[in-house]
């Protein structure tokens, strides 16, 4: 599988057809793959493909230092295309402008804990890109090619959520509490983030200030609250801000709060279907208010 | 009107100018008494009410916070409520998980003619605060924040 993802991106950087391929590198085997960016044919014996291929590479497309290279491939598994499809929806690129090399999630990873990935892949249901122009490999067993729009009706995504909704307001204020004074604002989870790609952050204007930008609780959460919800109805709950952090953060039961609020009450899932106008932007007269009085 | 513990609910309110703003200056105009303890804030549409405005306002020291609009359909934009309406909804959820006191924030379409509506839901809001107290969860982040 590694030599026809070899040869496919070597192939596309000697006929010209792209400039740049972005996929996954690793130094040695004992170290964690990492984001590599080819631009030569012979360098394309870099590339890796393993279950320890983390890091969605569709954050890097609406970089300015990627667009600057020329038309770019890119490899995605099929968790990262859903972050494709929301920026192709929001027209951060042309479908022409790139060439998306889909790679097929050929093994689940070990359900153990402090596994990053147990979490989200446990519930996924796209092991197999469905938009790329290449697909590279057979998705494991288990895996469901899902090609509408369907909200997983399993509960299982949402469990950490569901066990975590079970505190009280006031326990679950305790803990964001604690949790978020070890946020020391180093903004990797936005820098990681396919969907954060503003120019200029809200929280880096400074007149007004939105967002308390001292590594304070108060300034934490104001900051935690706006980066979970500039996601919302957007967020494909790849993880990586949760990854991302060097402070361990959950960062994934915000992430996961707004997804669940937006399948309820809109049945909307991000990315999963090119047709279905983003919750947020469209709306209908049929939506519920039950909280407005 | 304060309690024994001389507590006096401070509460924001952001509201449409179209609807919700007439709504309390009909209020005004007709001699309907409400409590003074809301602020209003006026701003051109509910679309318009950026989240962090009410992050903001408990920042700033705020007991409850109301935003309101025009009715469904009543829009001077159109569909500015529409957008605010499923905007809301799923910021409550986030407030919810991050344990937010959700009693706190109040939702409510008001239109021009509701004069009185406008009367009753902001006494009503400022005695349920009231019996709440002050929002001391929050004043204690922004204090240890100083």
């Amino acid at each position: 599988m590694i030599d026809q993802l070899r040869q496919t991106c070597r192939k596309l950087l000697e006929e010209g057809a792209v400039k740049v391929v972005i996929g996954y590198g690793q130094d040695k085997p004992s170290m964690m793959p990492h984001p590599v960016f080819i631009t030569k044919p012979e360098e394309c014996d870099r590339l890796v493909w393993n279950d320890l291929c983390f890091a969605n590479l569709a954050a890097y497309i609406t970089r300015k230092e990627i667009k600057a290279l020329g038309k770019p491939a890119v490899i995605v598994k099929g968790c990262d295309e859903r972050a494709l499809v929301v920026l192709e929806q929001e027209s951060q690129f042309t479908r022409d402008g790139i060439y998306v090399i889909g790679v097929a999630c050929t093994s689940l990873p070990a359900s153990g804990v402090g596994n990053p990935r147990a979490a989200k892949c446990a519930s996924c249901a796209v092991r197999t890109p469905r938009y790329a122009d290449v697909t590279i490999g057979e998705a494991a067993v288990g895996s469901s090619a899902v090609g509408s729009s369907s909200c997983s009706t399993a509960d299982a995504e949402f469990a950490q959520l569901d066990e975590f909704m079970k505190k009280t307001p006031a326990e679950r204020f305790a803990y964001w509490k604690a949790e978020l004074s070890r946020c020391v604002k180093c903004y990797a989870c936005r820098e990681v983030c396919p969907m954060c790609y503003c120019n200029r952050c809200i929280v880096d204007k400074n007149r007004p200030t939105a967002i308390d930008t001292s590594a304070t609780i108060k300034g934490n959460l104001a900051w935690h609250i706006a980066r979970a919800f500039h996601q919302a109805g957007r967020c494909v709950g790849c993880d990586e801000c949760t990854r991302a952090c060097p402070a361990g953060i959950n960062l994934r039961l915000l992430n996961q709060s707004l997804a669940k609020s937006v399948e309820r009450a809109f049945a909307y899932k991000a990315g999963m279907d090119k047709e279905t106008p983003p919750v947020i932007g469209s709306y209908s007269l049929e939506d519920k208010e039950n909280f407005i009085q | 009107m304060s309690d024994a513990t001389g507590f006096e609910p401070k509460i924001v309110a952001y509201v449409c100018n179209w609807c919700t703003y007439l709504g309390a200056d009909l209020a005004g105009t007709n001699r309907l008494e409400y409590p003074p303890n809301v602020r209003i804030v006026r701003l051109p549409c509910t679309g318009r009410i950026d989240f962090n405005l009410l992050i903001k306002t408990f920042e700033m020291g705020a007991d409850a916070v109301i935003v309101s609009g025009c009715h469904p359909g009543d829009c001077h934009y159109t569909a500015g409520n529409y957008h605010a309406r499923r905007r809301w909804t799923m910021f409550r959820e986030l407030l919810d998980t991050l344990g937010f006191e959700m009693d706190r924030i109040h939702f409510a379409w008001i239109s021009a003619a509701e004069g009185k509506k406008f009367q009753q839901f902001i006494t009503e809001t400022t005695e349920k605060t009231r019996a709440l107290g002050p929002y001391t969860a929050y004043r204690e982040i922004c204090e240890a924040s100083r």
